[in-house]
């Protein structure tokens, strides 16, 4: 799906290619760029695909440029789903406290 | 964006320029000498005192936060304890700040500060609540906010509490820069301090640590309300040393002398701070030990030329738990409090349990923070996405966690325990490093001594002996 300007969209860029990371990081790390991913409104170009190079103006109207990679991508993050490790242990917790006051379970 | 060739020597060359103009502060007084320097007078240079900081902070609606008594925890302490043991515990509970957390204590009076002096807008490093924290400010007072965070790994993954703290700054109206894993990102953050002129509303400022010394002093006017006396043992959740500092001197403040201050961290020994490999092996994004350990042993590793956040001066012991630990006592406080609270207090929280089944029934501890719960935080989160990362959940014996590999619920309650970190190596560390400061052919004067001794709330006697055994040709 193409963005056009105006949308709000997520750009990203290498900051430090492989190879050129900070000397005392990990051989994992020296392996993979160094990368940022920042949102803004596209000012250009007038249509884009993902991994054309835009140009956005941040919430704070700077001005960053980047390949896009996202229009308006959502959150995602979310609850997970319920642990029923937990759902045991806050049971057993309850039940261990009524029977220390003695209570009729 | 990307960085022109020479560009990251270049900029990380600037970097105590670019820092010193950024602060607003003059730090040349205390590196005069590479050891020694007068804490007190750092802390000094804040321009208000603590009255003026509590009023500071109420006007924006910080602090004055409850303080809850956790009955039934307390009660769950008591069955666990032999007879007569089992100390009450309470907590304060910082969810209630503007932000959700007790950062924006930190926040609120760097801002303020940043606001009277004319900065136009801050700059945080940060991958944590602090990052809302600034923001929320900074929208209270009409600033501009950038956030610069550790997000991904290179796979573009981020574990949903970090993704969390991401969104909830671009709520506030910050322009969040989300790195990938690496300490680089101190580059990015100098760049973006040199683009724009804000000010950098950096975690170790004596601004930010000054913030927070009205934590400490609340908890000693609440606890006298609640129990005529002041709290037998403050908990602090330990990252980089911040929190701990600030309540601390809080609590020496309102003539709380003998409270003693305990830190805890989650233990995630064996996982790479800088690693691209582990960075989403941590269910935990601070509070753990891969910045509590080396930030009490060198506080001088941050974003200021001298760090005001010294946990080493003001802890007493430093308690380590497991992650299924803290996970569980999360659930505990929801299900036996009624308290659904994020991840941070909880790690002091678990520390709180075995440590009450140490002390008298008529003791007190109090766990000095609560975070916000919300997407990202909860641990049906945290484990729902270590479980589709192969991680291994399950119930036991939390001894058996390996960090990266496990995360284990405890089987019972009584499987939390008092887990002492060795002070003295942390000390013998600080100490053994403030030594290979000294320039070649010059030795640790009398007033570095005496400082050292205080750094590491021990005695000359503690850092002549350790320099002894440590570096036996000095």
């Amino acid at each position: 799906m193409n963005s056009h300007a105006g949308d709000w969209v997520r750009i990203h860029a290498i900051i430090l290619e492989a190879g050129e990371r900070a000397p005392a990081v990990p051989d994992e790390t020296q392996a993979v760029p160094l990368e940022v991913r920042v949102k803004g409104w596209q000012v250009a170009p007038a249509s884009a695909q993902p991994g054309d190079r835009v140009e956005i103006r941040t919430v704070l109207g700077r001005r960053y440029t980047g390949s896009l990679e996202a229009i308006n991508p959502p959150y995602g993050h979310d609850f997970g789903a319920a642990i029923p490790e937990l759902l045991e242990a806050g049971q057993e917790l309850r039940d261990l406290l009524a029977d220390t006051r003695g209570d009729k379970t | 964006m990307k960085a022109a060739a020479g560009d990251y020597e270049a900029v990380m060359a600037r970097r105590n320029a670019t820092m010193l103009s950024a602060l607003g502060l003059d730090y040349a007084p205390f590196l005069e000498n590479p050891v020694a320097f007068d804490y007190e007078a750092l802390m000094g240079q804040v321009a208000y005192d603590l009255d003026e900081v509590r009023a500071i902070q109420a006007r924006h609606g910080v602090g004055n936060t409850a303080l809850i008594e956790l009955k039934q925890i307390s009660a769950l302490a008591r069955r666990l304890a032999p007879p007569g043991k089992g100390a009450r515990i309470f907590v304060k509970d910082e969810a209630a700040n503007p932000s959700g957390s007790y950062k924006a204590r930190r926040a609120s009076c760097s801002i303020h500060h940043a606001a009277a002096a004319g900065f136009r807008g801050a700059v945080a490093a940060t991958s944590g609540n602090y990052g809302a924290a600034v923001a929320s400010q900074c929208a209270m007072h009409g600033l501009d906010c950038v956030v610069v965070q550790e997000v991904f790994d290179s796979l573009g993954v981020g574990q949903p509490e970090i993704l969390e703290k991401g969104r909830a700054c671009e709520i506030y109206g910050a322009e969040v820069l989300q790195l990938s894993v690496g300490p680089e990102l101190f580059y990015q953050f100098l760049r973006v301090l040199e683009e724009t002129g804000y000010f950098n509303a950096s975690l170790y400022t004596p601004y930010a640590i000054a913030g927070v010394e009205p934590l400490g002093v609340e908890i000693v006017e609440q606890m006298q309300a609640a129990t005529g006396a002041s709290p037998d043992v403050v908990i602090c959740t330990h990252a980089g040393g911040g929190n701990l500092t600030g309540t601390a001197r809080g609590l020496i403040k309102a003539g709380a002398t003998d409270t003693r201050v305990v830190a805890a961290s989650v233990d995630l020994t064996g996982l790479h701070m800088a690693s691209d490999r582990d960075f989403n092996m941590k269910y935990f994004t601070t509070g753990h030990t891969g910045f509590g350990i080396p930030f009490a042993g060198w506080p001088d590793r941050t974003d200021v030329p001298r760090n005001a956040a010294r946990a080493l001066r003001y802890m007493d012991r430093y308690l380590l738990l497991k992650q299924g630990e803290v996970f569980y006592m999360t659930e505990a406080l929801a299900r036996l409090e009624g308290l659904e609270r994020g991840p941070a207090g909880n790690v002091s929280l678990a520390a709180a349990l075995a440590l009450a089944q140490e002390m008298d029934q008529d003791q007190t501890i109090v766990v000095q923070e609560t975070e916000y719960a919300g997407a990202g935080k909860q641990p049906s989160a945290q484990l729902s996405f270590a479980r589709s990362r192969g991680i291994d959940i399950r119930r036991g014996d939390t001894e058996e966690e390996v960090p990266g590999r496990s995360v284990i619920i405890p089987d019972h309650p009584s499987r939390i325990r008092v887990r002492d970190m060795d002070l003295n190596r942390v000390r013998h560390s600080l100490i053994r490093k403030a030594a290979a400061n000294v320039p070649q052919g010059s030795t640790l004067s009398d007033e570095d001594i005496t400082f050292l001794a205080e750094e590491t709330r021990s005695d000359e006697a503690f850092v002549r002996q350790s320099l002894a055994t440590e570096s036996p040709s000095r």
